[in-house]
């Protein structure tokens, strides 16, 4: 078993396709949405957690390439201003994934990309704009 | 055997200084035992880097050809108001001021994503700024509109001071109602979701010398990455609150007003720092060297942080009425931990100050005493401590009668 999680970018003829229903049908994948938007001029956004067979997850990114979504992993798109971060632990408590964490030892913040589920409540927290999301 | 600054500053000349930092020091001296650590330690680092909203710099621009009184008249930097109530090229720069309308904070809960302590933090990274002001005009200052770009290294004078400082302890902010809240504590979700503090704990500067034996009017201090001096007590100083047997404050009590020269310091130490719905702060590196005379001297170093006790206060309802007590109280060993059990809940807890950049100041301070580049000072004049009367008072309001 697979997990990645990834940002779909859906061109505007697409938005009115069920892409989401065929990726779990026709290749097994299990789909975890954590965010979904379409923009103004009809682009769809989409960030999903896939989980599934490495068969079933080539032959997916395949299909969505194929019918010309636009797939890039999650991470892209999430920055952890490193210079910026004064590791003061005020995002801790809010980020439901620990995806942003303290080692209590030495109370240093760490940013763990893979974790992140861009669900951006560390953008309000951060005192220090150190977490940027672009999405 | 009680030293002397001068002794301690005789072996920092000779490199020679024996310097822990308050960290290091609860462990060495509870091994070897305090009086034979009061004899080898000569001095105690301690360090906080927090959010600190009564800081400001002021400035002396230079005079312009012809000349033009800012005194009076309105001047800004990056369209941040600056305070002119001075003679003709003085200014004050406030931390919290924030550029008239700025569309960013209109949104609700705003943004503040820029202000008085950014550029500050801009300044001392070297970058040029806006000045732009408009005045009056006098016979003597004919000039009356100003545009140019400016930077430090161009003013006569810039200098940091803050006029309060350095919180001996503060509260933990949660909120009890049920929505968010947007505070100078940070945001703070609804029914208790989160705790969160902010003070560097056993490392902060006064937690360690709480009956100011030591800090007071002159003490040389380490400001925002470069040399600072303590001007006295900063506002709302207030000594005589609870305290624990070991003398430690368990409430916000004594401040301390710092002043340095903002040519020598570092953007890393001196940061422009943004609350969601609430405003625009500076943070602000400052470092405090205990020198070790004695052995009750050592002893309030040896503070840990299972030792300090602070208030938890609902700034839902509490804090913004002014209702005074407290919902209970916790200590820092477990505010970092990463979560308080609260009322029956277990409540996951964030920190406002960092305790990573704390312990860096600490340890830079330490290295400055260590290699013979910073000597300790005797006080001019004490802190007003527990005995000296001082009660913190609320604003009585007396209402103005209309005519």
């Amino acid at each position: 078993m697979q997990k990645k999680r990834v940002v779909l970018n859906y061109p505007s003829h697409l938005v009115d396709q069920p892409v989401i229903s065929r990726l779990v049908k026709d290749f097994d994948l299990m789909v975890n949405i954590s965010r979904a938007r379409i923009t103004p001029r009809e682009e769809g956004r989409l960030v999903l957690e896939l989980t599934g067979k490495r068969v079933g997850m080539e032959a997916g990114f395949k299909y969505l390439s194929e019918i010309g979504v636009e797939v890039q992993p999650l991470a892209q798109d999430v920055k952890w201003h490193e210079d910026r971060c004064t590791h003061c632990t005020a995002c801790i408590s809010i980020c439901p994934t620990k995806a942003l964490d303290v080692q209590r030892t030495n109370m240093e913040v760490s940013f763990k990309r893979d974790k992140c589920i861009a669900c951006e409540l560390c953008i309000p927290v951060c005192p220090y704009q150190a977490m940027e999301i672009l999405f | 055997m009680a030293k002397t600054i001068e002794e301690i500053n005789e072996k920092v000349r000779k490199g020679r200084a024996v310097v822990f930092t308050a960290e290091e020091i609860i462990e060495y001296a509870a091994e070897k035992g305090v009086k034979k650590a009061a004899q080898e330690v000569d001095v105690v680092t301690t360090g906080t880097f927090g959010p600190m909203c009564s800081s400001g710099a002021y400035f002396n621009v230079g005079h312009t050809k012809p000349r033009i009184k800012l005194g009076g008249g309105k001047t800004y930097l990056n369209d941040v108001p600056v305070f002119t109530g001075f003679a003709a090229v003085d200014f004050f720069l406030g931390a919290t001021a924030m550029p008239e309308d700025d569309p960013r904070n209109k949104i609700f809960p705003g943004k503040f994503a820029y202000g008085g302590a950014y550029i500050i933090e801009e300044l001392v990274a070297g970058k040029d700024v806006r000045l732009t002001a408009t005045a009056y005009g006098t016979d003597c200052y004919p000039r009356k509109s100003l545009e140019t770009y400016i930077s430090l290294k161009d003013m006569n004078e810039a200098v940091l001071f803050n006029m309060r400082n350095a919180y001996q302890n503060y509260n933990v902010g949660i909120n009890l109602s049920d929505k968010v809240i947007y505070t100078y504590m940070g945001v703070l979700q609804p029914k208790m979701g989160n705790a969160n503090y902010c003070s560097a704990g056993q490392l902060s500067p006064l937690l360690n010398d709480p009956f100011y034996k030591t800090v007071g009017v002159g003490t040389r201090i380490f400001l925002g990455g470069g040399i600072g001096y303590v001007v006295g007590n900063g506002t709302q100083h207030n000594p005589a609150v609870k305290r624990t047997e070991g003398g430690v404050p368990k409430t916000s009590a004594g401040t301390l007003a710092v002043t340095g020269d903002l040519k020598m310091m570092s953007p890393k130490w001196l940061r422009g720092t943004s609350f969601t719905g609430y405003g625009v702060t500076l943070t602000v590196g400052i470092g405090i060297p205990i020198p070790i005379l004695d052995e009750e001297i050592l002893r309030y170093t040896m503070v840990g942080d299972e030792e300090i006790w602070a208030q938890v206060v609902d700034y839902s309802e509490a804090y913004p009425q002014c209702i005074p007590g407290s919902l209970g109280e916790v200590n820092y060993k477990q505010l970092k931990s990463g979560k308080i059990t609260f009322q029956g809940k277990e409540v996951p807890t964030s920190g406002l100050s960092s305790y990573l950049k704390a312990r860096e100041i600490a340890e830079i301070l330490k290295e400055w005493i260590e290699t013979g580049k910073f000597f300790l000072t005797q006080p001019v004049e004490p802190i007003p401590s527990v005995d000296s009367g001082i009660v913190f008072k609320p604003l009585k309001e007396r209402p103005i009668k209309k005519k």
